[in-house]
């Protein structure tokens, strides 16, 4: 039963078809057939108007994040289509599923320089896993399906259709569509028994095993698996930035985070380990340091369900191809139940050092200005460790996931892989929508927010629930402390003047409190969680301060500093 | 264009086979890479792209349709050592189009180029050394006016090159252009037909569900 409909309203079906409930967008001249088509859905589609095309786009990924859904961002052409760029780079680095839907001019108009015409195709093709341009009508459907199905399958990422304005207006003979398989694409390869095997004997085998947790065993739902296999064999953990949450922070196996401003613990035991287990991450150099020492001493395997991660930075013994909701279950059937009490013990020397050495200071100050970690720590705590943490970029994401806690798995949010600041707001707002039912609470530098600052209005016209924490340093802190450490305290324009937030968070509705004694602290955030709605805290912190430890940028993993040098 | 050979003038016929299979530039062997992917607008440019982005320069580049309907064939030639090779099929197999690239070195498959000359018909007359270097060179004459005469040579990279360099000498050539080059894999296995059936069992299954 064919109806004949136009492509705007094919479109429409099409995400309803897709079980879409929620996009983030805003309107322009080569969209407006669609967002015509839109005013007859909105009972089935949430349309939420953004303030820039930007914040469209992390809004979208702090809505997959937390939901494990497909974000979809609807924008029009040109101008519309060049502010989603950041967005989808920031996506695909960190395979985030999502469907960017722009407008462009007419099939007659395109290559003549028409007006808001740009080559989106060109310009996303690097930086997403997929795109197409929806010439005509009767593609809407397909096109709309392959999109969501690649955006979600496999290893997840960004999608760009560069929907043509005829194909928006001609008519269709609408039939939907469902695409499930792609010849040249197999998002779910078939687990090796071979390897699947080697693998539970390399494991048995060991002495010192110690196994690195990504973004993998989010995206493939593992958390429950890994946990399984973790604690049959006692293996010792350390978590990416983006696996945080993948394993509980306070479960006995967990070792804390990897990385240049990880703890000191799983970072030195990287290079002490006889096993090496890396599940589901792709060993960025931020967690690698110097790769000529990483790990060498250490027998590699890999579990990633992305072939061309596999040896493309560090080689490994035993690649495990597939889904490792999978391959874990399978492995862990083989190998024999263990112990290995010695090895976790050599953890806690390390983790004593760094707590008094760093942490003790940093969460239990007497005296000085507020510091960044108290108040992460104080927030997480007043929220029972359950709620969702949402970062921006800098020192407010380093001290952010490092005391922040966690007991419920999809709860970071935090722009890894690009490093995009500016990222936090807009993905706290999509993490509201996305987990409707759980607390929301953003650290945002005052850098940060002021790059996508316009989201106030969202939150404003929205209601949005985001707990903005505002570490005010008055500096673009993270530079700064690099320019102290190896710029010779040169500090080319990292100081930055500020404007009066709270008169900024009045202007739209938000109420706000600004917190400079520590005596404050404690009932401000009490008083911040249990406001609804929005709500801004502002944390006057100390100015120079610094995320230790840190392992320089290039530094063996096993050499991390835990001062700044003199 | 790769290095010109230097030491070979006349003769098309010496050991320019042997040498072609140790053809090095800055100690990287060159690979050719047969990519199959689908006919589907776009996705050169993301293929060269994966070179781009990982700083190997192409060195010659030839695309058709392949024996397989719907399916088209790139063949790249890249100078890079057996790891970049390796990154680069698997970056190239990871767009979602593209059904399998694999990379060989010259040992592993049979390799072929053309190229066109055209000469000055004058000059050769003047010149009877010029037709005796084509026939050395076992270059065909292809079309022959008052102005100018065509002569066409198909053979490896360095064949061709040391007919260009001898005909550049006798000052004759007005044109000169050389195909990428095309190859077919000495394998008895079919990998494409392979992996394209395993995926349509695949499919098959889907559908059963």
């Amino acid at each position: 039963m064919k109806e004949r409909i136009t492509g705007a309203e094919a479109l429409m079906r099409s995400l309803v078809n897709e079980g879409v409930k929620t996009i983030f967008g805003y309107p322009g001249g080569a969209i407006m057939p669609v967002f015509d088509a839109l005013y007859d859905y909105r009972d089935r589609l949430n349309h939420i108007l953004v303030r820039h095309e930007q914040g469209a786009t992390h809004a979208a990924q702090g809505y997959a994040r937390v939901s494990g859904e497909v974000g979809c961002c609807l924008v029009t052409s040109g101008p519309g289509a060049t502010n989603t760029i950041t967005g989808i780079a920031d996506a695909m680095i960190d395979s985030t599923p999502m469907v960017v839907i722009c407008g462009q001019v007419g099939t007659a108009m395109l290559g003549t320089d028409a007006f808001q015409e740009v080559d989106v195709v060109g310009i996303t093709s690097p930086i997403s896993k997929w795109n197409f341009q929806i010439r005509r009508a009767e593609d809407v459907a397909w096109a709309v399906s392959r999109a969501f199905y690649i955006a979600k399958s496999g290893r997840p990422g960004p999608v760009v259709l560069d929907f043509a304005k005829n194909a928006q207006t001609g008519m269709v003979d609408y039939e939907p569509a469902k695409v499930d398989f792609i010849r040249s694409y197999d998002p779910e390869p078939q687990p090796s028994e071979e390897a699947i095997k080697k693998a539970a004997k390399m494991i048995d085998d060991s002495v010192k095993p110690f196994v690195l947790v990504g973004q993998g065993v989010e995206l493939g739902n593992a958390q429950p698996e890994l946990k399984e296999f973790l604690e049959k064999a006692q293996i010792p953990a350390g978590c990416t930035l983006l696996g945080l949450s993948a394993l509980p922070t306070d479960h006995p196996l967990n070792m804390g985070m990897l990385g240049m401003h990880g703890n000191l613990g799983p970072n030195v035991m990287t290079n002490q380990c006889d096993l090496l287990i890396a599940i589901g991450m792709r060993f960025d150099d931020r967690v690698t340091g110097n790769l000529k020492t990483y790990a060498r001493q250490a027998k590699i395997i890999h579990f990633d369900i992305d072939p061309s991660e596999f040896d493309k930075n560090v080689k490994v013994d035993l690649p495990v191809l597939g889904n490792c909701k999978q391959t874990l279950a399978a492995v862990t059937k083989l190998i024999s139940p263990a112990k290995h009490n010695s090895w976790i013990n050599g953890f806690k020397p390390y983790a004593e050092k760094e707590y008094n050495k760093v942490i003790e200071k940093a969460i239990n100050p007497t005296q000085g200005p507020l510091l960044m970690a108290e108040v992460v720590r104080k927030v997480s705590e007043a929220a029972n460790n359950e709620a969702i943490l949402v970062t921006d970029v800098g020192q407010n994401q380093m001290f952010g996931c490092r005391y922040f806690k966690f007991t419920k798995p999809r709860s970071v949010v935090t722009s890894g892989g690009c490093g995009t600041m500016g990222f936090g707001l807009p993905a706290a707002i999509g993490a509201t929508f996305g987990a409707p039912d759980r607390t929301v609470c953003l650290f945002v530098g005052d850098g940060g927010l002021q790059m996508t600052i316009q989201e106030l209005g969202t939150i404003m016209e929205q209601g949005s629930p985001v707990k903005i924490i505002l570490l005010n340093n008055n500096f673009l802190g993270n530079v700064r402390q690099w320019q102290a450490m190896f710029f010779n305290h040169r500090y080319s324009f990292t100081p930055m003047a500020n404007p009066d937030y709270e008169k900024i968070a009045e202007a739209y509705g938000i109420p706000a409190h600004t917190v400079v004694e520590r005596e404050d602290l404690d009932n401000s955030i009490k008083v911040m969680l249990q406001t609804p709605g929005p709500y801004l805290l502002q944390c006057a912190v100390l100015e120079e301060d610094n995320v230790l430890p840190m392992t320089p940028p290039g530094a063996d993993v096993d050499k991390m500093l835990l001062e700044v040098p003199e | 264009m790769p290095n010109q050979s230097n030491d070979c003038n006349t003769c098309g016929k010496c050991d320019n086979a042997a040498r072609e299979k140790n053809s090095t530039k800055n100690g990287m062997p060159l690979h050719t890479i047969i990519v199959y992917s689908e006919n589907i607008s776009g996705l050169l440019s993301q293929i060269t792209a994966v070179f781009t982005r990982r700083q190997v320069n192409i060195e010659t580049l030839n695309v058709c349709a392949s024996s397989t309907p719907g399916v088209h064939k790139y063949t790249i030639t890249c100078y890079c050592d057996t790891e970049m090779a390796e990154m680069l099929k698997k970056q190239m197999e990871k767009r979602i189009d593209v059904l399998q690239a694999n990379y060989f070195t010259d040992d592993q498959i049979y390799i072929q180029e053309t190229a066109l000359f055209k000469l000055s018909t004058p000059v050769i007359l003047e010149n009877n050394r010029i037709s005796k270097v084509i026939r050395l060179h076992d270059a065909k004459i292809v079309e022959v006016n008052p102005t100018y005469s065509i002569v066409e040579k198909t053979g490896l990279t360095e064949e061709i090159l040391s007919l260009f360099e001898s005909l550049t000498k006798l000052e004759c050539i007005l044109q000169f252009v050389r195909s990428g080059r095309i190859a077919v894999t000495k394998s008895r296995i079919e990998k494409l037909d392979e992996y394209i059936q395993l995926r349509e069992q695949k499919r098959a299954q889907i559908l059963e569900q």
